[in-house]
């Protein structure tokens, strides 16, 4: 009795000691997944509003003579042009009462100050709007743009304006002049101090062209060493040798790849910095060995059967496999290369040590113009002080994180939809 | 770009080549009485007749570009008059920087010396006689290799093992990139450090307590004896990645058994790829969260419990790590249990025991070397992983075990040492170097013990 009895009570704590250890489990997948969702709603939350800008309605007249400008085609006319007049005086146009040269200078402030460039491109567009007068929407400073933002949200943040500007936001909001219009530079234009006028476009045609070299590059090469690996290689220390390498290589630091293409590619080869060459190359480096992992994967998945059917019928090794074993192999190597590609996409610190993190304005045309990356891009935006570019930098993440999202589901998807059974 | 057009032109001669072959061995087989009489398959004639062409000439371009640059710069130097002759290693560099760019029209040369003209004009034309030969004779290479390859097409010709060697001396090539890949690392990092260790002994580097690497341009310069004690640094790293790792194992371990052992197929499906979106999020990502979310939601958390934490905390940036790494452990540990046979579970319930009593006490010590192995290779991951310590950690090198405190680690010094304008040759640089040989260093036993380990756990089941 005196034993049932101690069980009983042993077995009701070792039953609590159960459900405790159960919702441990519960509780880590908790945590795990409450920080996908905050680390998401947060980035969300920040960046969404980057994707709409505040612009501003003005009556722009443009003058030849204030402009200094009589003929569109004389190229030393306008570079000698004064475009900053052209929004300037419809601004005082518009708010006819500012006299003190402080007032004006604040006044000056409510538009980017890119805006005389952009009238003048539009212009050049439009020659014959020479003289004439439009009413058009006007691209707003950054400062104008995070109060106009905050305000419209309830919690205005006027810690940057003076109480003159707000006023005039004002007067400008219950005319109808001021309003959030989608933020088109974000994507047609390359980086910028100011953050209205800062765009991703340069930014992400150098992830193109450094992930069309890494791809290019490494597919082959990694697949090529696979096959060998697989199909051919005998069974020696050599062979060992090459598997711990890649093994290896594949838990080596980011950085330290960087740190090669470094010494190697541009102190002894002398390749240019800032250039999607180098970042390419070392991009290759670093995602051989994920791509020789996976692919030696897909050829292993291929079942010895065919392999003997083909040598039976006569077909020679090294055509066996290019007929057979690499055709079979291929969908499996593409989901490799993908979530390899999509590894490179999103590496920062190895393209910071061959000087990727150069500041570009110009969008890059090819593989040997100076370039950056849209993650260095990221991580400059975050460095900057100004507080849009806090805005910035999460819309900038979004775009990365959606293209990593879309290259994931297409490799899970390929995996899906081509995977054989045997 | 003339590279490139030659590239292209070498490879349209190496298709020209192909068909020529085949169509030599068709025309060849005809009379004989069809392709059966052949060795080889026509189309292997074709691969021969093309290999000849387009391999001699590349294999010449390789080595052209290897070795034409340092030829005519020795050239040069030692022609050059000797008012200008270099006296030392940096005025050498200097010299050959100079001519190279009056050579290149990137300097003008108004104001130049006229013996330096002279020297950028020999340059110059060197280098045009260098493309010029090397685009020749990658011509006649290739013309000859056709005619050769051309020439050998006959019915007897064993064409197919030809080729089929030499494309598996390709594969191998492949393969052993990721061996020079290794040495290439091994060679830029060691010849570096060495360099620097002549500079600054490896006892104060590795024992050193003080890390401020700025040098002084002048000699007189208030605190211009840079120190460049790497402690601070290996404790800074070493305390990021402790916070990471007491985040990461309890819970990536924790999930690893409850979805192995406890969720049914349905949780399974969801949440395993769910935490597995953490390990595709990029680095610079975590890093801008760190910096911009959680470290001030912190140091307001710490100043509710009056407690100063500083706006660049390890504990910040260690538990965002934290998370980047869980699913890295949930994963290898969801491996290494599921891969623990069924029987020892079967046997441990049919003796009465619970399922956690099961787990603590069967499953947990079967797969612990898996386990332990796939820890190791998280810390490796923690201890190299750089840019959500460049974004959120400090930068000041400070000799503290206080997780609420600012430290710097080994990847950020690398980070600031590299980014920006510098001599090359300075200590600061160098020592950047050194340091990306102790991570080096560091992380490879690591990753070679784990790697050990998890081998040997995996073959003591199969």
């Amino acid at each position: 009795m005196d034993n049932l009895d101690k069980i009983k009570h042993s077995l009701t704590k070792r039953n609590r000691a159960e459900k405790r250890f159960r919702w441990y489990g519960r509780l880590a997948i908790a945590i795990g997944l409450a920080a996908v969702i905050v680390l998401f709603t947060d980035i969300i939350g920040k960046g969404h509003g980057a994707f709409r800008i505040t612009y501003i309605e003005l009556d722009v007249h443009y003058d030849q003579d204030l402009i200094g400008v009589s003929n569109l085609t004389d190229p030393s006319q306008l570079a000698d042009g004064n475009w900053d007049a052209v929004p300037k005086s419809a601004l005082r146009e518009k708010f006819s009462d500012v006299s003190s040269r402080r007032d004006k200078r604040r006044l000056y402030g409510l538009l980017s100050n890119g805006a005389g460039f952009d009238l003048k491109d539009r212009l050049l567009a439009n020659p014959l709007l020479l003289g004439e007068t439009e009413t058009i929407w006007i691209l707003a400073d950054d400062d104008i743009d995070t109060y106009y933002k905050s305000w419209l949200d309830g919690e205005p943040y006027a810690a940057r304006l003076s109480d003159k500007q707000v006023a005039w936001i004002d007067q400008l909001h219950q005319e109808g002049k001021i309003r959030l219009q989608f933020n088109s530079n974000l994507f047609t234009r390359g980086d910028s101090r100011e953050p209205e006028q800062a765009g991703i476009r340069g930014a992400i045609m150098g992830s193109l062209l450094t992930l069309i070299l890494t791809m290019l590059l490494s597919f082959p090469i990694g697949v090529s060493a696979a096959i060998y690996l697989e199909e051919f290689a005998p069974k020696n220390r050599w062979t060992d040798f090459i598997e711990v390498n890649i093994n290896n290589l594949a838990a080596v630091p980011s950085i330290i790849f960087g740190l090669l293409g470094l010494a190697i590619f541009i102190n002894f080869f002398h390749v240019p910095r800032s250039v999607p060459i180098v970042g390419g190359l070392v991009l290759t480096l670093m995602t051989l060995p994920t791509i020789i992992i996976t692919s030696r994967a897909a050829i292993k998945s291929v079942p010895p059967s065919i392999r003997e059917a083909a040598l039976g019928m006569g077909a020679s090794k090294y055509q066996m496999v290019m007929h057979h074993v690499l055709p079979l192999g291929l969908p499996g190597m593409l989901t490799g290369a993908i979530i390899g590609m999509a590894q490179a996409l999103g590496e920062t610190a190895p393209l910071l040590m061959i000087g990727m993190v150069a500041f570009i304005v110009d969008i890059p045309a090819g593989f040997s113009d100076p370039a950056t990356v849209l993650p260095v891009q990221i991580f400059l935006w975050a460095d900057s002080p100004e507080r849009a570019f806090i805005e910035k930098t999460s819309a900038a993440i979004m775009v990365l994180l959606s293209f990593l999202i879309v290259m994931n589901t297409t490799a899970v998807w390929l995996r899906k939809r081509l995977e054989r059974r045997w | 770009m003339q590279a490139t057009n030659i590239l292209l032109m070498i490879i349209g001669l190496g298709i020209f080549a192909f068909y020529l072959g085949r169509g030599r061995s068709l025309a060849l087989a005809a009379p004989l009485g069809g392709i059966r009489k052949l060795h080889s398959l026509p189309s292997y004639y074709g691969y021969h007749a093309a290999l000849w062409c387009a391999m001699p000439p590349l294999i010449l371009l390789a080595l052209w570009m290897m070795f034409d640059e340092p030829l005519i710069n020795s050239i040069v130097i030692s022609s050059v008059a000797d008012e200008l002759a270099p006296t030392s290693a940096a005025s050498y560099n200097l010299l050959l920087n100079k001519i190279s760019n009056l050579a290149d029209g990137i300097l003008s040369q108004k104001g130049q010396s006229p013996a330096l003209i002279a020297a950028a004009d020999h340059m110059a034309s060197l280098q045009r006689i260098s493309r010029w030969a090397l685009t020749s004779l990658m011509l006649c290479l290739s013309l000859l290799g056709l005619l050769w390859g051309w020439s050998r097409v006959a019915a007897g010709f064993r064409a197919r093992p030809v080729v089929e060697r030499v494309m598996q001396n390709l594969l191998l090539a492949c393969a052993c990139l990721a061996i020079f890949t290794t040495v290439g690392i091994v060679l830029s990092v060691l010849f570096e450090s060495i360099q620097f260790f002549r500079s600054v002994p490896v006892g104060d580097f590795v024992f050193g307590l003080d890390w401020s690497p700025q040098t002084a341009i002048r000699e007189d310069q208030v605190g211009s004896s840079g120190s460049f004690g790497a402690v601070p640094l290996f404790v800074g790293t070493l305390l990021v990645s402790a916070v990471a790792m007491f985040v990461a194992v309890p819970v990536g371990l924790m999930s690893a058994i409850y979805l192995a052992e406890y969720a049914n197929k349905k949780v399974r499906a969801f949440a395993k790829p769910a935490l597995e979106v953490l390990a595709g999020i990029p680095t610079v990502v975590y890093g801008f969260f760190a910096a911009l979310t959680v470290a001030p939601y912190l140091r307001d958390l710490g100043a509710g419990f009056g407690l100063s934490v500083s706006s660049e905390s390890a504990l910040a940036a260690g538990v965002v790590m934290g998370v980047m790494i869980i699913p890295f452990i949930s994963s290898l540990a969801d491996d290494v249990i599921t891969a623990v046979p069924q029987s020892m579970r079967d046997g441990s319930l049919a003796m009465g025991a619970t399922q956690s009593e099961t787990v603590r006490n069967v499953i947990i010590p079967a797969a612990l070397p898996g386990i332990v192995g796939g820890v190791m290779l998280a810390v490796s991951r923690a201890i190299g992983e750089t840019m959500i310590v460049v974004m959120a950690a400090g930068l000041a090198a400070k000799l503290t075990a206080n997780p609420l405190d600012s430290v710097t680690t080994v990847t950020v010094q690398i980070v600031t040492l590299l980014t920006g304008d510098q001599e090359f040759d300075s200590p600061k640089t160098l020592a950047a170097f050194a340091l990306g040989l102790m991570l080096f260093t560091v992380t490879l036993l690591l990753n070679i013990f784990a790697l050990h380990i998890v081998k040997k756990y995996r073959e003591q089941y199969e």
